[in-house]
């Protein structure tokens, strides 16, 4: 779908999601080719590849944009998840600008090299295609995966669109790659609804993202002939918290560059928007829903629905989760009576059996002086389609749970067969 | 405000090209006029087996709020337009992925049209559609299914023909001008454009009313509840014998009680049962364990199990004593070793009526047949 300008506007709206920019198209593809074509557009050097549902359909689409002569990079088909992400991470050493990616037990797979490339500060952008993890074998949606890494120095975003996936993943190079920051970037991508579903995406062009995106520029840290370095010792225990401090610091500082960057992608792009969250008719909500990816389909629809029976419900998307959103989230919510968090993963034994983004939650609003209530729900595992009406009968136990603080200590799960 | 759904079951594999261009094609097309949309494949049938029943859906609106509804589903359940790429699936949609065989026109609302590729007429489908509740519209598209070899598309214009056809039943989702410009665009091919106003202009809706139709029994299946379900993953196997299944003293091998294969089939096994050498092969290699033996040690297909893979056919030592006939030219899965038995001179005229009408088909075990002649008009039987 090349050069939608030349074709007579019709009856309908713009496109959604911002205006083109000059040399932009607009093309029909899904969260997995829109993934592939920021890895392009960033002129990424070193992308690895290994197979695993629903990931894969990224390296398919790269493969085939390199085979086409569309892209130039070095792409390296490695024979585990291991070794994918153990490539990766040199080549980031050396100063290359990399990507890879992987889904449920392969991420997994490749832990000790994602473990080490934050501990490294190197600056791979990753794309997560959320799966659940095996076993049993299955292909749909659970945040798990990505959520393993959460406490390892990985910035972590989770999107709603094909296009907010492009666009994230050109902000992620920004971010990750600035020397306040070199942390590793995952951004997740709910398998099916993003990987395998296509929508119209406007695809910038290159001039212009290069324009956004400066060149990868590792400085004193480039391991290099010219630059005499070792990277990665062995420290003990008269090293190793400074070290921990210093990946604390720059996750802290993340928050900062993030806010750099959406706002230059906003002016360049005329996209972009609150990086940390989106809050979705919230002005004036009694009560409020929380979650991640495209889980916010269903719950918008139910939002606008509960609305036109005069329930003031709001709904805020978390769009990074790494760093966590914490002051967002307390400037968002704190004016509400009742917060409903819907987990699409699971915390077994967590506090109140809760999943991980109820319980942050939680934890980001208890300083509070006068703090919401906050719901726990865990719903469209394996990915389940979680329905307009799932979300509007959840919803219905926001006002419930008002006069009824039991309902808190509790976790409900949706939709499930007992 | 307006919304339009199109649902396209196709058979796996063999056909996934034709339903990316076609889904593609109409959200291209809406384009045209303005609108916004969205293209995506039931992910349950991913990755596809070659020849089972798999669907794609285009969902066109006006506004980005009406399309949030759809982003995140797997199957769209009330649909203006269903397409049915291959008469065969006229007899039920069974995915891998789960148990069930699911009608054709399950999914299509109220009033909507299932467009169906084919070479039969109204009449002959209905004996397969399953008849339900609310009426609907029939709309046949002309043509034997277009199939090539395995992860070959076979360009031979059924998926513009489509689109004319989608734009003369559901003008209200994509109109004539924008299907042709968008072919144009995309495929560049102004003989494509022309095909599908050929398609268009030739395409007719006939109603069918509620209660119209026929159709193989639908089973129903229970989902347990967590409480109900063996921890740890643990599923029991199936017992090995599965009784004699009325074979007089013959053997059944034990099969799923919920599974049934049958609906990927487009090609069955016809035997000829006198000329039957009793040599095992059909029994020992059909990958779907779907022979029986019976008490004078033939073989009948259970065609319940029977994906039609062909296998069978092509082990056999006897010549013509198992030959693949185009699935669409049955009605039933009733055994026919038992028809056989109790009439073996009906059988045989049976079983030669249907060798001798047998249309070529252009995939299967024994068919790679990308470049096998065809022209669909000719062999349309009205």
């Amino acid at each position: 779908m090349k050069s939608p300008d030349a074709t007579a506007p019709g009856k309908g709206q713009a496109p959604p999601g911002g205006t083109m920019s000059a040399g932009a198209t607009e093309e029909l593809i899904s969260g997995s080719e829109a993934i592939a074509h920021a890895c392009r557009l960033a002129d990424v050097d070193v992308i690895t590849a290994y197979p695993i549902r629903p990931y894969d359909t990224v390296m398919q689409y790269v493969a085939q944009m390199i085979a086409n002569g569309a892209f130039d990079c070095e792409f390296i088909v490695a024979e585990s998840e291991h070794s994918q992400f153990e490539i990766v991470k040199h080549a980031s050493a050396v100063g290359a600008r990399v990507f890879a990616g992987s889904s449920g037990v392969g991420w997994f797979y490749a832990f000790e090299a994602l473990a080490v490339t934050a501990g490294l500060r190197l600056p791979l952008v990753a794309m997560v295609g959320n799966r659940a993890l095996d076993d049993p074998g299955a292909f749909g949606v659970e945040h798990n995966d990505a959520l393993a890494v959460r406490d390892l120095g990985w910035l972590l975003a989770w999107v709603e669109t094909a296009q907010e996936a492009l666009d994230t993943a050109l902000i992620a190079y920004r971010v990750a790659e600035d020397a306040r920051v070199f942390l590793p970037c995952a951004i997740s991508c709910d398998g099916a609804f993003l990987t395998h579903s296509q929508s119209i995406v406007k695809v910038p062009d290159a001039a212009a993202v290069r324009a956004f995106l400066p060149p990868y520029r590792r400085g004193e840290k480039q391991l290099h002939p010219d630059n005499p370095i070792t990277i990665a010792p062995q420290v003990n225990e008269d090293w190793l918290m400074e070290i921990r401090r210093q990946s604390d610091l720059a996750m802290r500082r993340a928050s900062q560059v993030l806010l750099e960057a959406y706002a230059d992608f906003g002016a360049r792009f005329g996209r972009g928007g609150d990086p940390f969250i989106e809050a979705y008719h919230m002005d004036d909500a009694e009560v409020a829903l929380v979650g991640m990816g495209t889980l916010a389909m269903p719950v918008k629809v139910a939002v606008r629905k509960l609305r036109q029976q005069g329930r003031k419900v709001g709904f805020v998307r978390v769009r990074w989760f790494r760093p966590f959103p914490t002051e967002a989230l307390q400037a968002a919510l704190g004016g509400v009576r009742t917060v409903g968090v819907i987990d699409r993963d699971y915390g077994f034994g967590s506090a109140f059996h809760s999943g991980v983004l109820a319980n942050e939650v939680r934890a980001a609003l208890y300083p509070l002086q006068r703090r919401p209530g906050v719901v726990s729900f865990v719903a469209g595992l394996g990915g389940r389609e979680v329905t307009t009406d799932h979300v509007m009968a959840l919803a219905d136990r926001l006002w419930d749970t008002a006069a009824d603080k039991a309902s808190e200590q509790e976790t409900h799960w949706i939709d499930v067969r007992e | 405000m307006s919304i339009g759904t199109v649902e396209v079951i196709y058979r796996g594999v063999f056909q996934k090209t034709l339903a990316k261009n076609l889904c593609r094609g109409v959200v291209f097309a809406a384009r045209k006029e303005g609108k916004i949309g969205i293209a995506f494949g039931r992910y349950g049938d991913s990755p596809e087996r070659n020849g089972i029943p798999a669907k794609q859906f285009a969902v066109v609106a006006d506004t980005e709020e009406e399309l949030q509804e759809y982003l995140s589903r797997y199957e769209p359940n009330n649909n203006d337009v269903t397409i049915v790429a291959d008469d065969t699936l006229c007899k039920g949609v069974e995915s891998w992925a789960w148990s069930g065989l699911q009608p054709v026109n399950k999914l299509l609302r109220p009033g909507g049209t299932l467009l169906v590729v084919s070479t039969q007429p109204p009449g002959a489908l209905l004996r397969d559609i399953h008849r339900r509740e609310t009426p609907y519209q029939l709309a046949i598209v002309p043509g034997a299914a277009s199939f090539s070899g395995m992860f070959v598309f076979k360009d031979d214009h059924t998926d513009v023909r489509l689109l004319g056809a989608l734009a003369r039943v559901a003008p209200h989702i994509v109109t004539l001008p924008s299907i042709g410009e968008a072919i144009a665009e995309q495929w560049k091919n102004d003989f494509k454009v022309t095909s599908a106003k050929q398609a268009h202009d030739a395409t007719e809706a006939s109603p069918v009313a509620a209660g119209q139709g026929g159709g193989l029994p639908l089973r129903s299946y229970d989902l347990p509840g967590s409480s109900r379900m063996t921890e740890g993953l643990v599923i029991r196997a199936l017992p090995a014998r599965g009784g004699d299944g009325g074979l007089d003293g013959g053997f059944t091998p034990g099969r799923s009680a919920t599974f049934k294969k049958f609906s990927t089939r487009t090609l069955r096994p016809v035997i000829d049962f006198a000329t039957c050498k009793k040599c095992t092969l059909c029994w020992l290699q059909c990958p779907d364990t779907s022979f029986n033996i019976t008490a004078e040690g033939l073989y009948d297909v259970d065609l319940e199990a029977c994906s039609g893979c062909g296998v069978c056919e092509a082990v056999c030592p006897v010549k013509d004593c198992i030959v693949m006939v185009n699935e669409a030219a049955f009605d039933d899965n009733a055994s026919p070793w038992a028809a056989w038995r109790q009439d073996a001179r009906s059988y045989a005229t049976w079983r030669a009526g249907k060798l001798a009408a047998r249309a070529p088909r252009a995939h299967g075990f024994h068919h790679p047949g990308q470049y096998a002649a065809e022209s669909a008009p000719s062999q349309v039987r009205r």
